[in-house]
């Protein structure tokens, strides 16, 4: 056996009340990619972080083809061939990609010269990207691709990507995917973290399994089935969702040529979004984010007010309706941001109940506040969908991403509403969450309610969605049933190619 | 090295602690002040927080003051404190604190002599009236078109202190007056009088509005859910709208409340303690609410003895450059480091502090 690339030996990383690695172990060999599997908080960032010099260990050693590796900061790290590619962009959106590209290296050449490389390693790589084009204009993939470079300039050994393909549309997986291997087949090695077992399974060499922040299982994932993967990292057998397919024929809301001019500068807009939602149906709403996503839940919710006669529920134009006459109506959402827009960090869980649940729940009467009543049902809450926290005085803030999710998506499923809107309900939740959350969406369903899913990820629109369109660029694709549409047929409909064929579902 | 290390909630206990411990470094770095204006620090001291209670001599003048000074800045801060709570920057109180009062004494010197006792409570009505109209100015400017609460409130001040200059020699100077700039006293007109409710208390009817405030101020932070949406746009704005707050139905809501009760200072004043419209009439008391505000951590129990503890040090400090020869200024450069150092330490309340080695998270 050759000698590995970085061996990792016993490293310990404890924070106060958790240990965040418990004396983990693993090799990477030259030249392969390497996937890191594992929950929301068994240790993966932790561990990437150590790798890459912005976390010192407590106890532990990382040796690079055989020399001691300790890297101090993230500049010693690349110093040693060590590349990372986060998965929350570092990116000025006013500036060009060779300027961004200058930004993040530690002793840039000039614009002049540097655009030239940039351009050399995004063709050798097949990355298709213009050194000056306005990184503000461009999409999530051609960003990714921004950061990937970044990193090739520094011709790494060991390349981190974290989450790579949360953001992507399936066509721009495969580009990238193709570009993994050919970086891999000249000898770099990929440390590759991801959730999506089906990637880890095409893609990856060999996979280290976290669980609770010790190694749990290291495998060759082409040898496992999905599942198997998941009940390893996961520590117990998974429920597939149940979907009992209930859609009645009664409109429970429908959106009729909702168009709205983009809110600020780098904003979407929306151009002519129509849809009819049934009572006891789910419609997946698919595409990368940044192409009216936010856009259109602020316009269900009433955060931002569209001409009459857009919005319509059960007869009601609710156009021009605010966000608590709309609850009040039985429309409710869950925003994507969970601090901050849909839950206020310094406010307690109970007090963050307020925020959606004052009148529907009767937490409110005539201004005044019933705090007991207002502290059962965040409790209840708590309990119901499992968020882990010391109590309901515990501020918004301190919980961890997952957990806030899970309230913040509770609080709105608890109410019981008409019609539902969700974006990305399970975005950063665990497996086991994620199912939770995915399962109480369709009991909504089952029970009458319709439900509106947006989000970025594919393998739950195609669980959860009786009909799935896609939007990009702000406008809606024609709703096609979920059941039976290929990985190729959604790319199409993701890249915007919109009228393909007459045959939809309405 | 030390490092600053973020609590992932807001410590309660450090949120009463820091006023205290701000208190304390105030008293600690003047005295160095003094001390180095070559002044007896142990006696200044002494002389701004004991001796205006408890001196034999000055307590009998000065403990009335006490409520006299704590009345207007509590009934102000109160208000400015809603506001602050939800990122509304009300600066300009001292300019509705003057035009309640010019409102207020207005309505009335338009009726005298009349002997009647509905005079005294429709100044009263006025006088909100006018700090109220007063706050609506930068209030709409904003909501319409987006102007800078901040600084069209703080510059109406100056506007407002002309305007009060304006009648002081022009529309309310007293006819009988000889010429001299100035109204009528209304404290020696029976039915303008807001006379002490009890002998040698300092107690009247402002102070009686203040604490009338306090209370409204708490029931409606802590039972209402104007509260919570007070709070919610102060701290996250997108979440408010998600609640279903109306900015700008807020930013006015918060202007209202600030300056009618900003106006009723103002007429407290000039029918009490001050007793008449004059030019130099305002005192900075609107600018002072700042503070008291922040002291008592935007909270209603905790303005009411921030109020108390700066009126304590304005009538100490005017003992003490009395007794000490100790210069206004020193006085009021004392005053400053209370705010300097509550801002300071309240870093505390956010942020644990980790003596050891660097370390990165």
């Amino acid at each position: 056996m050759t000698q590995p690339l970085l061996q990792i030996d016993g490293l310990t990383k404890a924070y106060p009340g958790v240990v965040a690695n418990d004396d983990v172990s693993m090799a990477i060999r030259p030249g392969e990619v390497h996937a890191l599997l594992g929950e929301n908080g068994a240790g993966k960032s932790t561990l990437v972080k150590m790798i890459f010099g912005l976390v010192r260990p407590n106890a532990g050693r990382m040796e690079m083809n055989g020399a001691p590796y300790a890297p101090t900061s993230p500049e010693a790290a690349r110093a040693a061939g060590v590349g990372m590619v986060f998965q929350h962009f570092s990116l000025f959106e006013a500036l060009n990609v060779a300027e961004n590209v200058a930004l993040g290296m530690s002793d840039p050449p000039p614009i002049k010269d540097l655009a030239p490389r940039i351009r050399d390693v995004s063709q050798s790589y097949g990355l298709p990207l213009n050194p000056g084009n306005i990184v503000g204009d461009l999409s999530a993939g051609e960003r990714q691709r921004v950061e990937i470079v970044r990193c090739l300039l520094g011709a790494p050994k060991l390349l981190i990507m974290d989450e790579p393909t949360s953001v992507l549309t399936p066509q721009e997986v495969d580009l990238l995917f193709a570009t993994l291997r050919k970086l891999r087949d000249e000898g770099t090695s990929i440390l590759y973290i991801s959730h999506k077992l089906e990637e880890i399974r095409a893609l990856c060499d060999t996979a280290t399994i976290l669980r609770g922040g010790t190694v749990v299982a290291s495998c060759t994932p082409a040898e496992e089935t999905a599942g198997r993967l998941a009940e390893v990292m996961v520590g117990r057998r998974l429920e597939a969702p149940q979907r009992p397919g209930t859609a009645r024929d009664e409109i429970a809301v429908q959106i009729d040529g909702l168009s709205l001019p983009p809110a600020h500068e780098f904003g979407a807009s929306l151009k002519d979004v129509s849809l009819t939602l049934n009572a006891g149906e789910v419609l997946g709403i698919g595409g990368v984010a940044g192409n009216g996503q936010d856009e259109l839940l602020a316009a269900l919710a009433g955060e931002t007010l569209s001409a009459p006669g857009t919005i319509r529920m059960e007869g009601r134009d609710l156009s021009r309706l605010g966000p608590e006459a709309r609850r009040r109506a039985g429309l409710l959402t869950a925003p994507e941001e969970r601090l901050g827009h849909a839950a206020a960090p310094d406010l307690s869980l109970t007090e963050n109940a307020l925020l959606s649940a004052a009148t529907r729940e009767r937490l409110v009467s005539r201004g005044f506040i019933d705090w007991s009543r207002t502290r059962r049902f965040a409790e209840g809450v708590i309990d119901r969908f499992d968020v882990r926290t010391p109590g309901a005085g515990t501020a918004a803030g301190a919980l961890s991403g997952g957990n806030l999710q899970k309230f913040v998506i509770g609080r709105e499923i608890a109410q019981t509403p008409r019609v539902l809107v969700v974006n990305q309900p399970t975005w950063g939740v665990d497996a086991a969450a994620a199912a939770t959350i995915r399962q109480a969406l369709l009991d909504l369903a089952a029970d009458g309610s319709g439900v509106i899913v947006i989000s970025q990820d594919l393998d739950e629109l195609m669980e959860v969605s009786d009909r799935f369109a896609a939007l990009t660029e702000g406008r809606l694709s024609r709703f096609r049933p979920a059941a039976g549409l290929t990985v190729e047929q959604i790319g199409l409909m993701l890249g915007g190619a919109h009228d393909m064929e007459p045959a939809h579902a309405d | 090295m030390i490092s600053l290390v973020r609590r992932p909630q807001p410590s309660r206990v450090w949120a009463w602690a820091t006023p205290i411990l701000a208190v304390l470094l105030t008293v600690i770095a003047g005295s160095l002040m003094f001390a180095a204006l070559g002044k007896d620090p142990v006696a200044a001291i002494r002389t701004i927080f004991y001796d205006p209670l408890f001196d034999p001599q000055f307590a009998g003048y000065s403990r009335p003051q006490l409520l006299v000074k704590a009345g207007p800045l509590i009934l102000i801060a109160t208000g400015l404190a809603l506001g602050f709570k939800a990122g509304v920057w009300n600066i300009g109180a001292e300019g509705q604190y003057i035009m309640g009062a010019i409102a207020g004494a207005a309505a009335g010197l338009a009726l005298y002599p009349i002997e009647a006792t509905f005079i005294f409570p429709l100044m009263v009505i006025a006088g909100a009236l006018g700090g109220w109209i007063w706050a609506m100015i930068p209030a709409i400017l904003k909501t319409r078109f987006n102007t800078n609460e901040i600084l069209v409130s703080l510059l109406l001040v100056y506007v407002a202190e002309n305007l009060l200059a304006s009648v002081a020699v022009g529309a309310l100077r007293n006819p009988e007056g000889g010429g001299f700039p100035g109204s009528r006293n209304l404290a020696q007109w029976a039915s303008s009088a807001n006379a002490e409710l009890i002998a040698d208390t300092g107690l009247h009817w402002g102070v009686v509005a203040a604490i009338i405030a306090v209370i409204f101020a708490y029931v409606l932070l802590h039972r209402h859910l104007t509260g919570v949406h007070i709070r919610l746009a102060g701290q996250a704005p997108r979440a408010a709208r998600f609640a279903g707050v109306n900015p700008n139905r807020l930013v006015v809501f918060c202007f209202a409340i600030s300056g009618a009760l900003a106006g009723l200072a103002g007429i407290f004043e000039v029918t009490g303690p001050a007793g008449q419209i004059s030019i130099d009439f305002n005192v900075g008391y609107g600018f002072t609410a700042i503070i008291v505000a922040f002291l008592g951590r935007l909270h209603p129990v905790g303005i009411l003895l921030a109020g108390l503890l700066m009126a304590l040090t304005y009538i100490g400090g005017e003992l003490a450059s009395f007794m000490l020869g100790i210069p206004a200024a020193a006085i009021q450069a004392f005053q400053g480091m209370l705010l300097f150092f509550l801002l300071a330490v309240d870093v505390l309340t956010h942020y644990s502090i980790r003596l050891g080695s660097k370390r990165l998270a």
